[in-house]
């Protein structure tokens, strides 16, 4: 079965068209990468996928399930997502607890105190942040929550948008291992949404490269790592990551 | 090679309940009219350190120095009104996000004439024309129309090209570049970057690249500082990067994934070694 099935896929906000005509097949247990510039349509497609973009036609199956166009919680306890920003996305007068509770409280799961206690365990974070707010903590101790609170469901399939991008390099480097560890223990499909292809290099098995709100070229990570692209764009894409890295590379 | 800049003992320090904090920590150096690097992650006292040079911290921020000099000024001594004729026309400084540093309300090309003719007198025309050639300079197509534009109107690269043009219409003899392409598509920060330093070279400015990218910096500087915890934990030439010899430094490049990652994890620094945070 395959974790996320898109056919046909437009999204547009208003009487803009931002994606148009994706088809895209993520197989379950895989980490999928969406890379391009801004304003190419890869967050959209991830926002269309949790429900947050609604005005789309096509396909869009989640774990072999076709997703409605409303609130699905079907597709809410199989599919979460996490943002960019973890100093945004976060209720600022909620404590940790009952960030992490809401989800529960919303789809009815009881044992609410241990699955927060075994959460915060699960993504590092010690006890004492269960009941503090999250202007007390870290950029990384927020994204940290973050993806516990997309966790708390259970869900089979993750969708990362820009994960580490409002991160430093010290702090990405912990979530990046963070994320690679919670897929091999629980067997998550990731989505993933980044402009930072050494980031996909590490996390992801396959990427798709998107421009103009279409897909120019899928790819297999290996054909990445040794600048095997065939598009003219991918591998201008890359080139531009290069020349950043070329010093120390 | 004459010494453009000389920083001595430079601590910037808050006040906060539980007395004043230094967030730079006493530091040191010289700049000529070459690329300096300064490297660090959030908190480490880079952009403090930028925005000390032009006196831009203001109370109860507190900055004191043994020596703050730039091509024989003392800026410790200058008045408020003096700095203003240091800013923009000697020493000017692009920050990090076009979007929340332009005018809104004036069109890209009014604001370039501002920061001309604040600092020097000259007939309409001529300004017209710098304005036309700045932006050129800055690789803008159809430079006539963008000037007529207002920064919404205009893409994240091309608004940061257009305040670089701003910062060197006025012909400094320091940029201080703070985080200029931290905002930007990996596609534009290249070209972005490319335009600094062309125009940093063939003016012989001289320019302080801050950014949190160790790998950027080193590609576009001549020296680098690594800056932790509002200390310089390092000092290097670019070229040298990959030899750094701090624990700190050593740590943040091999924290960054490479384009062909074969390690399983990323090593992850102990910060216990270096701050008590």
């Amino acid at each position: 079965m395959n974790a996320i099935d898109l056919k046909n896929l437009d999204i547009s906000y208003g009487d803009t068209k931002v994606v148009h005509g994706v088809n895209l097949t993520i197989a379950e247990g895989e980490s999928f990468a969406l890379v391009g510039e801004s304003g190419s349509g890869k967050s959209t497609i991830l926002r269309a996928i949790a429900g947050l973009a609604p005005d789309w036609t096509g396909d869009i199956s989640v774990l072999g399930r076709a997703r409605s166009h409303g609130v699905d919680r079907a597709v809410a306890r199989q599919c979460q997502m996490v943002f960019q920003d973890p100093y945004g996305s976060l209720h600022p007068r909620k404590t940790i607890d009952s960030a992490l509770s809401e989800p529960l409280a919303i789809h009815g799961l009881g044992n609410r105190g241990e699955r927060v206690e075994a959460m915060l365990k699960a993504v590092g974070l010690d006890q004492r942040f269960r009941f503090r707010f999250p202007h007390q903590l870290s950029g990384g101790q927020r994204q940290r929550v973050a993806i516990a609170r997309a966790l708390m469901l259970e869900p089979k399939v993750l969708l990362l948008d820009e994960p580490t991008s409002a991160l430093d390099v010290s702090v990405q480097a912990e979530i990046l291992n963070l994320l690679k560890r919670l897929r091999r223990e629980q067997g998550l499909t990731y989505l993933l949404v980044t402009h930072n292809l050494p980031v996909v290099s590490f996390l992801c098995d396959r990427l798709a490269v998107m421009r103009h709100g279409g897909i120019v070229e899928v790819a297999d990570v290996e054909q990445l790592k040794h600048g095997r692209l065939v598009e003219a764009y991918s591998r201008e894409l890359l080139a531009a990551t290069e020349g950043a890295n070329r010093a120390t590379g | 090679m004459s010494t453009l800049l000389k920083v001595e003992n430079l601590r910037v320090s808050f006040p906060t309940h539980r007395g004043r904090v230094e967030v730079v920590k006493g530091i040191s150096f010289a700049l000529g009219r070459e690329r300096l690097g300064i490297v660090g992650e959030s908190g480490s006292g880079k952009s403090m350190t930028g925005r000390a040079i032009l006196k831009l911290i203001r109370k109860p921020g507190l900055v004191t120095a043994d020596k703050l000099e730039f091509e024989g000024i003392d800026l410790r001594a200058q008045s408020e009104k003096q700095m203003r004729s240091v800013r923009g026309a000697r020493i000017s400084m692009v920050m990090q996000d076009p979007k929340y540093s332009l005018n809104p309300v004036m069109t890209v090309g009014e604001q370039i004439a501002e920061a001309l003719v604040t600092h020097q007198k000259l007939p309409r025309r001529e300004i017209e024309a710098r304005i036309i050639s700045m932006l050129e300079a800055v690789r803008i197509n159809e430079p006539q129309r963008v000037a007529k534009l207002y920064p919404h109107e205009v893409s994240g690269g091309m608004g940061q090209r257009i305040m670089i043009a701003m910062m060197l219409i006025p012909e400094p003899e320091l940029l201080i570049a703070d985080e200029p392409t931290s905002a930007l598509d990996v596609s534009v920060q290249a070209q972005v970057l490319d335009i600094i330093d062309d125009l940093v070279t063939r003016k012989g400015m001289g320019l302080i690249l801050i950014s949190h990218d160790l790998n950027l910096v080193s590609r576009y500087c001549d020296r680098i500082l690594v800056m932790n915890s509002g200390t310089v934990v390092e000092e290097c030439a670019a070229g040298e990067l990959a030899n750094a010899k701090h624990p700190y430094t050593r740590g943040l490049l091999a924290a960054m994934p490479t384009i062909n990652e074969s390690r399983d994890e990323l090593p992850v620094l102990d910060r216990t070694q270096w701050a008590g945070t």
